[in-house]
């Protein structure tokens, strides 16, 4: 084979090299901004996604209902079935609770799939997580212990 | 939710076109490589190039495809660049083969499949990484058995003066290569767990916070297990890569450049001691040092490799010899841990550029993750995967080019190296379900028809 194929060939393979390099590195600039859609266009989407409610099949290990395990209304309990739970103090709230740290409508859990958040709605004092207020929609597993006023609760099977 | 229906927000697409599209050019390049090694050294193209790439391709597919149903949101970049990566090594092995008259390539090959069918694996069976938090403790005793192992008389041996290997019946193994990751899922673990402690305990000596005593201990221990590794299996890389491991994350958790003055000054010590006591670093260092004095059979010739490796790039230069066309058999064991050595000698120093280049979006992709994870223990666990392969990939390139003292650790996915590879790839699907969960759009909870049902609230009194 000729000096020059030969050549050819280098140059070429080390064009190929390059070129992937470059591609995933436009893939990369192409990822930084994501996709902008309008504030809720996304919900919109999703509620249409979420359209046809699947049944809620009770799978081994998953949890049944929430239980206040600290605070003046320990032992109240709200079955995940009527999801989603409302937490507060307000009269439509499905946990009610009377502590003076929680606000009508405190925080909410919800399922998103087969697994569960909890959400603050804007309330005065905040939902934790451990030591963490959360500000976002965030997961809980069973015996996730979420802190609304001076109650705790959490996820049971 | 605000009344605006047009505030912009920031949601991550899926990329799966984008990752497939890479993906044929990741083939590209792998089997770009075959054919071209092929045609360098025999003038025609290998004989079985279709079944190769046909084999090549279908691993990559099956990837993609798992992927695509299992992890819809991971990162489209990351699978591409470990296929490219892994093709290249394939066929600089493959060269090495034809040269030398072994078959290194196919076990290389075998050890792939192994590798993606793990990949594969993990992807289905580890729907969520926030499980891997409960096995904190487990995966660390696990590794420390795992990082015990070659001592035991009988089932460890010891090659080229690394006791580093296991053996069970023909098979052979370094079980550091698995060590490592769970030793990543224990940092994050323990890390996640007692940040606050080591963070904001301690006082503050000449603009440096340090750290409280009675926290130094988990320190401490890693620069015993790490100089251990190190005196007992005299294996300099891995010593350092467990350590500098447990470094970064331990600096990334808890944001406090005490810790990283507190390692830099252990690990000097640890390093000077080693140099003074033991005498396979002495060598090393000596041979990095003047590596032409120790050239020659007279001069016991411990830099051979090192030099002619130094030789091939220089002849190699800016373009390469093109592959199949240098003499890359010339270096000792260059399949392993001189891969880098054969890639310059043939590729140049354009090639060796784009391959240190991949392996800086591999570790920019896995910090990205890491800043878009929602939960601690995923940040740290990408952090520390990110660390595993920079501090591997700086090591041995950095070795190979004379930049630091040589220390034997394979180059992630191009050097030959079963367990290598199949911790790498099970590495790569930790990454991708990680970032498949960071850039999942965070689920929406709020539906507008209940948003302000109850604008007033009633204070209640007393």
């Amino acid at each position: 084979m000729s000096e020059l194929t030969l050549f050819l060939i280098r140059l070429a393979y080390l064009a190929i090299l390059w070129i992937f390099v470059l591609s995933a590195l436009s893939v990369i600039r192409s990822d930084m901004f994501g996709a902008r859609m309008p504030e809720g266009a996304r919900q919109a989407a999703a509620k249409r996604e979420q359209r046809p409610p699947k049944p809620a099949r009770a799978r081994r290990g998953a949890p049944t209902h929430v239980l206040v395990v600290d605070g003046d209304n320990l032992g109240e309990r709200a079955e995940l079935s009527a999801a989603p739970i409302l937490i507060g103090r307000g009269p439509d709230a499905a946990i009610r609770l009377d502590d003076d740290y929680v606000s009508t409508r405190h925080a909410r859990i919800a399922a998103s799939g087969d697994q569960w958040f909890v959400e603050d709605l804007g309330s005065t004092n905040g939902t934790y997580i451990g030591n963490a207020r959360i500000t976002q929609p965030t997961t809980l597993t069973i015996g996730t212990q979420v802190r609304v006023g001076k109650t705790v609760i959490e996820l049971r099977k | 939710m605000s009344q605006a229906g047009m505030i912009m927000e920031f949601v991550h697409r899926r990329r799966r076109g984008a990752e497939l599209f890479l993906l044929v050019l990741a083939l590209a390049v792998g089997v770009g490589a075959y054919a071209a090694v092929g045609l360098g050294v025999d003038g025609e193209v290998p004989t079985d190039l279709i079944t190769y790439g046909g084999w090549l391709a279908a691993l990559v597919v099956i990837a993609h495809l798992v992927v695509r149903f299992v992890a819809p949101y991971a990162d489209p970049v990351l699978l591409p660049v470990v296929a490219a990566l892994n093709g290249l090594g394939l066929a600089v092995i493959y060269r090495l083969d034809l040269a030398e008259d072994t078959t290194f390539a196919r076990q290389q090959l075998t050890w792939m499949s192994l590798g993606v069918a793990l990949f594969v694996i993990a992807l289905l069976v580890l729907r969520d990484h926030r499980v891997l938090q409960r096995f904190t403790y487990t995966s660390g005793l696990l590794a420390i058995i795992l990082l015990l192992l070659p001592m035991v008389p009988g089932l460890g041996t010891e090659i080229n003066g690394a006791r580093i290997w296991i053996h069970l019946g023909p098979f052979s193994f370094q079980p550091g290569e698995i060590a490592k990751l769970l030793l990543v899922v224990t940092f994050a673990g323990y890390l996640v767990l007692h940040r606050d402690a080591l963070a904001l305990a301690g006082r503050r000596v000449l603009f440096v916070d340090l750290p409280r005593g009675r926290d130094l201990g988990p320190i401490l221990l890693m620069w015993l297990v790490s100089l251990g590794i190190l005196v007992f299996q005299t294996d300099l890389g891995s010593s350092l890569l467990f350590f500098g491991l447990f470094l970064i994350m331990l600096y990334v958790s808890t944001e406090r450049a005490g810790w990283l003055v507190l390692g830099t000054g252990l690990f000097i010590g640890g390093a000077l001691m080693a140099y003074r006591f033991e005498p396979h670093v002495r060598v090393r260092v000596d041979t990095w040092l003047h590596p032409f004095d120790y050239y020659s059979d007279a001069q016991g010739a411990t830099s051979f490799q090192l030099v002619e490796s130094m030789f091939g790039m220089g002849w190699g230069g800016l373009l390469g010899r093109g592959l199949g066309l240098g003499m890359p058999e010339r270096i000792p064991r260059a399949e392993s841990d001189f891969i880098m050595g054969a890639l310059g000698e043939e590729l140049g120093l354009t090639g060796v550029i784009a391959v240190i280049l991949l392996y800086g979006l591999i570790v920019e992709r896995a910090l990205r993750a890491s800043l878009i994870c929602r939960d601690g223990f995923g940040k740290l666990v990408a952090v520390g995967l990110a660390g595993v392969v920079a501090l591997q990939v700086f090591v041995v390139i950095g070795g190979v080019t004379r930049l630091i003292p040589l220390t034997g650790l394979t180059t992630p996915f191009l050097s030959y190296g079963g367990s290598s590879l199949v911790a790498n790839w099970v590495l790569i699907a930790l990454l991708l379900r990680i970032s498949d969960y960071a850039r999942r759009p965070a689920p929406t909870l709020s539906t507008e028809d209940d948003a302000d049902q109850e604008a007033t609230q009633v204070v209640k009194m007393a």
